[in-house]
């Protein structure tokens, strides 16, 4: 089966120092019928107001909303991890939070989400690792190819902050290594093949 | 072919079963991703390849299956966390207790006790707190110890103290407790009206005309047949008019009990009982 064959039905996305930014430029450019879930984690401060998703969701021509526990994914909607929780992705398609210990000094965590998105979805996640400042998404990257999800990451060179899309390829590798202004519109194609 | 991943499956139910029948301890309905998640951080802790090796763990060694317990349970927790919770738990919901003779609480799933001494804390400076009796429970008994010994580490202080304020408190924190070493011990007057006991939310039975149910963080942690098992149990547990509060990200919104209840406060998460 060919990459393009493949029937992805849902993205996460990890980013840290630089995110307000990047998601501005990717999630807007999806369209109104676009076929997978998105959920996001975006690092931020705990004890913070999440303003997030009503910042986005009047960017976004997909509904973007705080993600909450055991609701569905849906296609065509955008889910952000609150501040002070994990954002896990359970087997049945559902979503749960946590206030596990931090990982990687992050709560909530990239690898979280992504090691547990990666149980729930196998070869039809597509995982995405944006600018930041540390090492938070590696591991739960390198996880995603493991089960034969797709990978893509940041090109380092176009991120804010460069040491996370660096440390997600040497760790994990990458399927596609995409500018910025790139990405949202590869995930457009990505999410047209039914 | 043999699928990994189903075959993982398969090894979790075994463990999750043993532990129930040999143990008592029934984690088969709470969230899955994260119980996956710690089961597997023993695994690798323990320098096992497959899950399905714990299980002779479970069923012969004492030792060890305390330790996975301990570690199957997530204690994280602050005094006065959320501070905006406890606020507007100070200004709207503790003043509707005044005109009772008796105030009765429970705080369950209390983890090491900082919730609970935060509400006592409120409570003593409301001038309520010696109309109250306070049952805080866990089914942790090593977090369940330190929260009756009351002592936390001198580096938290800190960060309880920013919160207190943020939470509307108006004396000086440290009236609350005396220093050792790098610890801090509450006093024996914000402790004296708690009584700490072992109670598991899974199996153990209702307490009797609460007026405040605290569960915060707690129901998360289950899928949402043991979420409506436990909400029976505190509707169950509540005087009429009685509250609930649960944690900012937690709601009844998935519950048939939902009707029964009025949200009190929407963004803090305070229900109260019709
Ligand atoms: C994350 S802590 C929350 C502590 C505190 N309520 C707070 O919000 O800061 C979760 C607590 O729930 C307890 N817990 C988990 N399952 C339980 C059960 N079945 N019965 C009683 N307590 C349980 C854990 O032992 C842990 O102490």
């Amino acid at each position: 089966m060919t990459q393009q064959e493949k029937n992805y039905k849902t993205i996460v996305i990890g980013v840290s120092a630089g995110g307000l930014e990047a998601l501005s430029t990717i999630l807007p450019a999806l369209p109104q019928d676009f076929s997978m879930a998105v959920a996001v984690v975006q690092h931020m401060k705990e004890d913070g107001d999440n303003y997030l998703p009503e910042y986005l969701n009047r960017k976004c021509r997909l509904n973007v909303l705080e993600a909450k526990e055991k609701y569905s994914l849906k296609s065509g909607s955008i889910y952000i991890a609150p501040p002070g929780y994990h954002l896990l992705i359970e087997r049945d398609f559902t979503l749960s939070l946590t206030v596990d210990p931090p990982v990687c000094y992050s709560r909530p965590s990239i690898d979280v989400l992504f090691e547990t998105a990666a149980d729930a979805y196998g070869q039809s996640l597509i995982g995405v690792v944006l600018t930041g400042a540390n090492i938070d998404g590696s591991k739960g990257l390198k996880k995603i190819r493991k089960k034969g999800g797709l990978a893509i990451v940041q090109k380092p060179d176009t991120a804010e902050a460069q040491a996370m899309p660096s440390s997600a390829i040497e760790i994990a590798g990458a399927d596609h290594i995409l500018p910025l202004t790139g990405i949202g519109p590869f995930l457009k194609e990505l999410g047209r093949i039914k | 072919m043999k699928n990994p991943d189903k075959t993982e499956q398969i090894e979790i139910d075994m463990l999750l079963e043993t532990i129930y029948r040999q143990r008592g301890y029934d984690f088969r309905n709470y969230a899955r991703a994260s119980l996956e998640r710690r089961v597997r951080t023993q695994m690798d802790s323990f320098g096992l390849k497959y899950i399905s090796e714990l299980i002779p763990y479970m069923l012969y060694d004492d030792a060890t299956f305390d330790s996975f317990l301990r570690n199957m349970s997530i204690t994280v927790t602050d005094m006065f966390r959320d501070p905006h919770f406890f606020k507007a738990l100070r200004t709207q919901v503790i003043p509707n207790f005044a005109a009772l003779p008796y105030i009765k609480i429970w705080c369950a799933g209390c983890a090491t006790g900082e919730e609970v001494y935060s509400l006592a804390i409120i409570l003593k400076e409301v001038g309520l707190y010696d109309r109250c009796q306070i049952y805080a429970t866990d089914y942790n008994t090593n977090s369940l110890d330190i929260a009756k010994n009351g002592q936390y580490p001198l580096d938290k202080m800190k960060q309880f103290i920013t919160n207190y304020n943020k939470a509307g408190g108006n004396k000086i924190f440290g009236d609350y407790y005396h220093a050792r070493y790098n610890f801090v011990k509450l006093h024996k007057g914000i402790r004296e009206k708690i009584v700490f006991s072992h109670h598991n939310l899974v199996s153990d039975s209702v307490f009797g005309e609460m007026n405040l149910i605290l569960c915060r963080n707690v129901l998360i942690y289950f899928n949402q047949i043991l979420q409506n098992r436990v909400f029976t149990l505190f509707n169950e547990s509540l005087a009429n008019g009685g509250f609930l509060c649960l944690g900012t990200r937690e709601s009844l919104e998935f519950s048939s009990l939902e009707p029964l209840y009025k949200k009190e406060l929407v963004k803090q998460k305070i229900f109260r009982k019709k």
